[in-house]
């Protein structure tokens, strides 16, 4: 159980290589391996949302991986996402609705919210909650999060992704 | 095929993984803790949807979210399809696998309940070959499969629906994504108007999931009418026998089970003929 394994995969854009436990979550092997700590664990069983990221190009759950089992893959964590600015609307909309205390869950309500986003058409409030139902948020009550994802998905849809990264730089 | 080697060699603590959905959090949880995990996420054999005559075969390895979206599922066994959005969240759906979710038998899951409600058939690798079992013989008990140690789920076999098949799916569950308190799939066979046959499925009912076969026998030869419907509702309550549970007791179950079946049984009776 504490044999080695190379896992070499691309995190962020950059490829990354290197010799862990072949038990390690792909979850421990970002926070720990690559000290990339955006990606947080909560309940560790798949439950609370917080260790989402993307692996080619599909939402999952990091705590739910080994990393061996992702090598071969592209990760993207929320510090890729923030990097490549194509959630910025979004953290801007949660910064102006207030939609997180601790922030404990933000990363893991961005992934979910950057996914739903992905997929074409606006969705309602209803889609969102649904989508919403595998991310915990024991502070907020969801609604401001449901608020902030709503508003950031009709301005996309009202002026592009671009309109939108203007009018919060302005 | 290599894995059923590498099973063999592993001795008998080993365990296949898929998905990983289930599995990884029973390692967390160490309600499990295999010396050997045996990754066959990448095997061709297991992947693939194709349609042979009337039959639908769903490799093993399909993604829930595949099942969601798939039009081959949608179009020839849409019971998956119906369930589909109720199956966890989707972040789950983007991992799990559907053959991981009929071999591991939660008797709370929806696709091994469709998986029996559809009269599927599923196929079973060994050393010495593949076997298929009927849907039917195939649950045994809690958690508990007619597969054998070492033993793999290859694919998923299911009949296809034809003019004449009805289905409704239906689940009541606390909040969108959790284990449902009750939850039921029916495919009818409807012929001139009245049930030729019929096979109603209920889950999260007992350590299986559970054909409700008196409320089948009380519909055969009947057109789905307010009596009808009252006497397959009068049934279900003797097939079904749900365990002690201090937040759900039986009789609540076995209530939600009527008012399940009973919805059901609207919706297929207004179906265009």
């Amino acid at each position: 159980m504490s044999d080695l394994v190379d896992v070499s995969l691309i995190v962020n854009g950059s490829e990354v290589s290197h010799r862990v436990p072949a038990r390690t979550t792909l979850a421990d092997f970002l926070r720990q391996t690559l000290e990339l700590t955006g990606t947080h664990t909560g309940c560790e069983m798949g439950v609370c949302g917080a260790c989402l990221v993307v692996l080619d190009g599909q939402v999952v759950h990091a705590c739910l991986s080994f990393a061996v089992q992702a090598s071969g893959s592209a990760v993207e964590t929320v510090e890729g996402l923030t990097e490549r600015a194509v959630i910025a609307d979004l953290q801007e909309a949660f910064h102006q609705r207030n939609a997180l205390q601790c922030g404990f869950c933000t990363p893991g309500m961005l992934m979910t919210a950057y996914s739903l986003l992905s997929q074409p058409g606006v969705p309602s409030r209803e889609d969102i909650r649904d989508a919403l139902s595998g991310n915990y948020c024991r502070c907020t009550g969801y609604e401001a999060i449901v608020d902030a994802i709503e508003t950031t998905a009709r301005n996309r849809a009202a002026g592009g992704d671009a309109a939108a990264r203007e009018e919060i730089d302005a | 095929m290599e894995a059923l080697d590498a099973y063999e060699q592993a001795g008998s603590d080993a365990s296949y993984i898929a998905g990983g959905q289930s599995l990884v959090p029973a390692l967390a949880l160490r309600l499990q803790a295999p010396d050997v995990l045996i990754d066959i996420a990448h095997i061709p054999d297991l992947r693939g949807i194709e349609l042979k005559g009337n039959w639908l075969r769903i490799g093993a390895l399909t993604r829930h979210a595949e099942v969601l979206a798939h039009p081959l599922i949608r179009q020839h066994a849409p019971l998956y399809s119906d369930a589909a959005p109720h199956v966890a969240h989707p972040a789950i759906r983007n991992k799990g696998t559907l053959g991981g979710s009929i071999a591991h038998a939660d008797p709370a899951s929806e696709f091994p309940a469709m998986t029996l409600a559809l009269g599927a058939e599923l196929e079973i690798a060994n050393r010495n070959g593949t076997r298929r079992v009927a849907a039917d013989a195939f649950f045994v008990d809690l958690f508990q499969t007619a597969i054998e140690p070492g033993e793999l789920l290859v694919a998923i076999h299911v009949p296809v629906v034809n003019a004449n098949h009805r289905w409704a799916f239906h689940e009541l569950a606390r909040r969108r994504g959790d284990y449902a308190l009750v939850g039921c799939g029916i495919l009818a066979d409807v012929i001139d108007g009245a049930i030729a046959q019929i096979r109603i499925v209920f889950f999260s009912v007992g350590n299986t999931p559970v054909r409700a076969a008196k409320a089948e026998h009380a519909l055969i030869g009947r057109v789905i009418d307010a009596d009808a419907i009252a006497a397959a509702q009068a049934a279900v309550i003797h097939d079904l026998d749900p365990p002690e549970d201090e937040n759900v007791p039986p009789a609540m179950r076995r209530q939600l089970a009527r008012v399940v079946l009973g919805r059901l049984l609207g919706d297929i009776a207004r179906q265009a003929p």
